[in-house]
């Protein structure tokens, strides 16, 4: 009888785990559809460009037939929209690597000073400016460039548009970033260390170098990966405070946007697009294989340790 | 002897770095908006006049724009979070993304151009609009298409803020209010939607704001049939040809900027509430 109940009972729960696997499963099914769906939808865009870019048709989505012509054209220096691709994409490189140093250095030591200063209203107030371009529209923030310029033109002495207004401008959007990822290391870092190390006979240059630097290292580096990121994708403040001497300036994003208000997408900038994305996701797959391999073999070293 | 040492505690060697970094900010971010404000006050003269605000406020044109932009950005900020916070609960959730391969497969997008994406998307859609129905959507729907493209292009901008404040969340509570007896919608409700407040706002400012100013998207999207903010902004200091295009361009920024302020507040207060329903939880 008692044994009876419990064969019941048991099958009963049972019965009921099974019911509650088949209900996670399907959860996750949904969950996994999802998913994908919206990424699907986030990388068509994208896919439907590179699918095109094997394709000699004016414009995408028409296919008449698989060809290497968009790619060769690419690489034809003669062809004048190749040459400015070429062109706008070194120009963004360019202004990118420079503005992000730029804002790193100053970001940075931006971003001790504040931390070490002592009074409060001192610190508050410089959090307050370092938020300023963050939450600003960023039209905002390129027209204000571009009015102190006429002011300080009409009054004082004339300021041409160059390749230095343009850096200011991106260190101004991309700066603040730099500032708000090294802001946290400094927090966690130990304040006992740096006074260690003036004990010790290190003058306060050496200390800044040997001591606080080395510790916030990844903060820097993630906030010049950011400011790379943020320029490589800017337009507004690019058009309102590029070059305007000698013939037009254009980045990546200036030249697509100016490309496409008269045609269509040059079939080259298809091709362009395509090894762009290549690019970018063998970089994504290389830097997680060697993030995944470091944990790993942090992981064993851990073990071995332990062992 | 003493003194020296006490004049080398005065000076404050690691607070001193912040200098340089302070005058490139005054010089180049509040000083420009103290122009912006000064050009917004004054005639073309340099003289102080109300003029240029009655201008831009007599305006028909610009008040649709305006009340226009607000509702693009509100309706794409809300289609964001629809689909941003699902993700980003699956992301953080462990038993489903054990790594954070997928994490970084959302945000890759964000490296490609955002122009050549936004045109992709065009193309995209108007191809598949005219094979169905046989119209383009940017054409016929500019509103939509516009819509389509600011969540497009932001979502990876909202997946990430509520993605980090969900590792952050107590997964505990989760587990202790389902052990008491609520059903999955009460726990979503009464404990996940409240944990991630901080995040949901600040996923909405980060779409919030610049779909307001990034008038690329607009134009490319509409065929440049739209305009958005932005368009104003972009229009005094850029096209026109008026004496007054710095004045009443600097009206609209500060418009904008009151748009912004409007929403920091919000934020502001929204967040506030969290902190004290938090401080009287513990109790």
């Amino acid at each position: 009888m008692v044994n009876e109940a419990v064969l019941i009972n048991s099958e009963a729960t049972n019965r009921a785990l099974r019911r509650k696997a088949a209900k996670a499963k399907a959860g996750k099914i949904v969950a996994n559809a999802f998913i994908y769906f919206v990424l699907l939808l986030m990388y068509l865009p994208i896919i439907y460009i590179t699918v095109f870019s094997f394709s000699g048709s004016e414009v995408p989505g028409e296919w008449t037939g698989f060809t290497f012509a968009n790619y060769g054209l690419l690489f034809d220096l003669d062809e004048v929209n190749s040459r400015m691709i070429w062109e706008a994409a070194r120009n963004t490189a360019l202004v990118a690597v420079t503005a992000a140093a730029i804002s790193t250095i100053l970001g940075t030591l931006g971003a001790i000073g504040i931390h070490y200063l002592r009074r409060k209203w001192k610190k508050n107030t410089l959090d307050f400016i370092t938020q300023i371009p963050v939450v600003n529209a960023e039209v905002v923030t390129a027209i204000a460039l571009v009015a102190l310029y006429a002011f300080i033109s009409a009054r004082i002495v004339k300021i041409p548009f160059s390749f230095i207004t343009l850096v200011i401008g991106h260190v101004v959007i991309s700066i603040p970033y730099v500032v708000l990822s090294v802001g946290p290391k400094l927090e966690q870092m130990d304040p006992s260390l740096y006074e260690a190390a003036m004990d010790l006979g290190a003058t306060q240059t050496q200390a800044l170098w040997k001591v606080i630097v080395p510790d916030i290292l990844p903060g820097i580096l993630s906030g010049f990966l950011l400011s790379i990121t943020l320029s490589l994708d800017d337009y507004v403040v690019t058009v309102f405070n590029r070059p305007k001497n000698n013939g037009t300036f254009h980045t990546i994003s200036t030249f697509v946007d100016s490309i496409t208000r008269r045609s269509a997408l040059p079939t080259q900038l298809r091709a362009f697009t395509a090894i762009l994305f290549v690019v970018i996701l063998i970089v994504m797959i290389v830097m997680n294989v060697k993030s995944h391999h470091e944990s790993r073999v942090i992981l064993k070293k851990e073990k071995n340790k332990n062992d | 002897m003493e003194a020296v040492v006490r004049k080398q505690r005065r000076f404050n060697f690691r607070g001193s770095l912040c200098i340089p970094y302070f005058v490139f900010m005054a010089l180049f971010v509040v000083f420009p908006l103290a122009i912006i404000v000064y050009y917004a006050f004054t005639d073309e003269l340099g003289f102080f006049s109300l003029a240029n605000w009655a201008t831009v406020f007599t305006t028909r044109k610009n008040w649709e724009v305006i009340g226009q932009t607000v509702i693009i950005s509100a309706i794409s900020t809300i289609i964001c979070l629809l689909i941003a916070y699902p993700i980003a609960m699956l992301l953080s959730n462990k038993k489903f993304n054990k790594n954070k391969v997928l994490v970084y497969i959302f945000l890759l997008p964000m490296w490609i151009n955002f122009v050549i994406r936004t045109i992709g998307l065009k193309a995209l859609i108007n191809g598949l609009t005219f094979a169905l129905f046989k119209f383009e959507l940017t054409d016929k729907y500019p509103l939509v298409a516009i819509v389509l493209g600011m969540v497009y292009d932001y979502l990876p901008f909202a997946i990430l803020p509520l993605y980090n404040q969900m590792l952050k969340m107590d997964k505990n509570q989760i587990e202790a209010a389902a052990d008491l007896g609520a059903n999955p919608f009460r726990v979503f409700y009464k404990v996940i939607i409240p944990m991630t407040v901080p995040g949901i706002v600040s996923a909405c400012m980060m779409t919030f704001m610049p779909t307001m100013s990034s008038y690329v998207i607009a134009n490319k999207m509409s065929e440049n049939k739209t305009s958005i903010i932005g368009n104003l902004v972009a229009y005094w200091f850029a096209d026109s040809t008026s004496d007054l295009r710095f004045n009443i361009g600097s009206v609209i920024s500060l418009v904008m900027l009151m748009i912004i302020g409007i929403s920091l507040v919000l934020e502001k207060t929204l967040g506030n509430k969290e902190e004290t329903q938090k401080k009287g939880g513990i109790w």
